[in-house]
């Protein structure tokens, strides 16, 4: 799940008394699976969530290059050099639909980047871990676009059009990252000792930082019961990390890697495993800017758009030279 | 040397062209100014990867010493290699990225152009497909000279900066050898020398476009081709970018 404790704007649900006229009557399109389009009506606090969701959602394709990025130029083959450029060059691609989604309602690319690199917005914890070995790279694929997966799904029945639009083209893309990174950490499983240890260390370190990914539990928020109501939050947190757990231990007992939670058992009754919690005051930490990578993230990027900053304006001052030249010709 | 040996020594020139120039740009990834220069270089890179895949390929199956494109990419050492000088020279600034983006691939759509024609059905075929790649990827390097050329003043003269610096690379990509004779000689590809009309009319009208200065010296670095005088830029590169196969030679990826 690439957007992580998103604070719904507004402090509780309304009842239907409570709501307005325009605002029973959005409601009751959403409730009727209708899709909400940039030029109509909706809650401001509908469109200032939304553009919090969007926008970190946005932001975590991007900051995501930089993990996987560190492996392109030592993939170990053409083929898997080709692939992982492929794959994040589509990480790029999603940021980029997912911003133009966000336009539509009213806040410009720029604005969302300046708020990332002054740290009002927020990416997601996942890509604060360092990717330390090839497996790495296969344990992201699997791992964390599994998990994103699993939000992403539901996300394209959402109400937003745009943002359902976007989460089908997506998710599309994101299901073929998933084999892609099972595929690179299978061939590791299944290679020497030392190829085996790497696949193992990648788990062990990526499981608990997958689970974190879905957000702490928010049964009881109302943050979260608005957020569904309005159908731009479609499952608990909860759900999903269970829902995550349950179709990834398989994968892992495929591989005859060792999930890293002693704790760990098929519950006959439930129909599910029993797992363990993350350690929910290191997701905390993390989230405060404590993780791994944070610093190095982020300078990364504010990197790249301060030194990208003469690209942009020589880019644009050309740009109006054209337009202006073309005026003139004109008249 | 028999014209399979040159053959083999002019597959590798194309393909270690297309793997360092498709790795150094690849470096980007995720760091570009704007998004949409990241997604268009990371494009270039995973071109110019596939392309190796092609000519190392072939390169391979003319040697017949049961090298595949993977066992001449990660496992020749520097001395081995044969691409120009120019395209392992270090990123710098995006303006140098596409400054020698812009030189390379004027280069590339030339050549690709005339072994279309080749004599080896094979070559032409690797031409057809992959000229129609570099196509895009020339007018797309040339727009963006053009654009940051022709810019703010700042954009200008770092675009100018990136052009001095780079100019006296060019000279290689036209220099002829023994190889290249045999090569014209059996009809597989041009004498080098002879795109270079054809060149410097496409690379001067773009420079013009872009307010850009050619610079006069005609001076050139050479060694890259013959393998015998790389800069010391490709050896990093390649601790990069063979590291893993090189760490562990009994692991399948």
């Amino acid at each position: 799940m690439y957007a992580q404790m998103i604070k719904t704007a507004g402090t509780s649900v309304k009842s239907r008394e409570e709501m307005t006229e325009d605002e029973r009557k959005f409601q009751d399109r959403i409730d009727a699976d209708e899709k909400i389009e940039p030029k109509d009506w909706m809650p401001d606090d509908y469109r200032a969530t939304l553009i919090r969701q969007i926008g970190q959602h946005a932001h975590s394709e991007i900051v995501g290059q930089l993990p996987e990025g560190n492996w392109i130029t030592r993939a170990p083959t053409l083929q898997r050099k080709a692939i992982l450029l492929a794959k994040v060059q589509d990480e790029a691609g999603h940021g980029l639909y997912l911003y133009c989604a966000a336009e539509t309602l009213g806040i410009s690319r720029d604005e969302l980047t300046e708020d990332l690199l002054s740290g009002k917005m927020k990416y997601s914890s996942i890509f604060n871990y360092p990717t330390l070995t090839w497996a790495d790279i296969g344990a992201v694929g699997w791992l964390v676009d599994g998990a994103a997966i699993m939000n992403q799904v539901p996300l394209q029945r959402t109400s937003y059009g745009p943002y359902s639009r976007a989460m089908i083209r997506i998710c599309k893309e994101e299901s073929f990252h998933q084999r892609q990174g099972y595929d690179l950490i299978r061939a590791c499983a299944e290679g020497t000792p030392a190829q085996r240890k790497m696949a193992q260390d990648a788990l062990n370190r990526f499981w608990y930082p997958s689970l974190m990914m879905f957000g702490p539990s928010d049964k009881d928020s109302v943050h979260s019961a608005q957020s569904m109501a309005w159908k731009i939050k479609i499952n608990t947190n909860d759900e999903l990390r269970q829902k995550f757990v349950d179709q990834t231990v398989p994968q892992a007992e495929y591989l005859g890697l060792t999930v890293p939670d002693p704790d760990l058992k098929w519950n006959e009754e439930r129909g599910h495993y029993d797992f363990s919690q993350p350690d929910w005051k290191e997701f905390f930490n993390v989230i405060k800017g404590n993780g791994p990578c944070n610093v190095d993230r982020m300078t990364a990027r504010r990197k790249a758009w301060d030194d990208g900053k003469w690209v942009r304006d020589g880019l644009l001052a050309h740009a109006r030279k054209k337009a202006a030249a073309k005026a003139a010709a004109a008249a | 040397m028999t014209r399979d040996e040159a053959l083999f020594q002019f597959l590798l020139r194309m393909g270690d062209n297309t793997l360092v120039l498709g790795h150094r740009i690849s470096e980007w990834c995720g760091h570009a100014p704007v998004l949409e220069e990241d997604i268009a270089l990371a494009n270039t890179a995973l071109d110019l990867i596939g392309q190796t895949q092609l000519w190392l390929g072939l390169a391979g199956e003319v040697e017949g010493k049961d090298r595949d494109a993977d066992r001449l990419a990660f496992h020749r050492d520097v001395w081995d290699f044969h691409n120009v000088l120019l395209v392992e020279m270090p990123n710098g600034d995006f303006g140098q990225t596409l400054m020698r983006q812009f030189l390379f691939d004027a280069w590339h759509s030339i050549m690709l152009g005339r072994l279309q024609k080749s004599a080896d059905h094979r070559v032409a075929e690797i031409a057809e497909k992959t000229g129609k790649e570099v196509a895009y990827h020339l007018e797309r390097s040339a727009d963006t000279v053009v654009g940051l050329g022709d810019g703010t003043p700042e954009s200008h003269q770092r675009m100018q900066a990136a052009l001095d610096y780079l100019w006296p690379y060019i000279g290689e990509m036209f220099a002829s050898d023994d190889i290249d004779a045999e090569m014209a000689s059996a009809g597989i590809a041009p004498d080098p020398a002879s795109l270079r009309e054809e060149y410097d009319a496409l690379v001067t009208k773009v420079l013009s476009d872009a307010t850009l200065a050619i610079p006069q010296s005609t001076f050139s670095h050479k060694g890259g081709k013959a393998g015998t005088h790389h800069s010391e830029h490709l050896g990093h590169l390649l601790t990069q970018m063979q590291w893993l196969q090189r760490a562990y030679p009994d692991a399948t990826w």
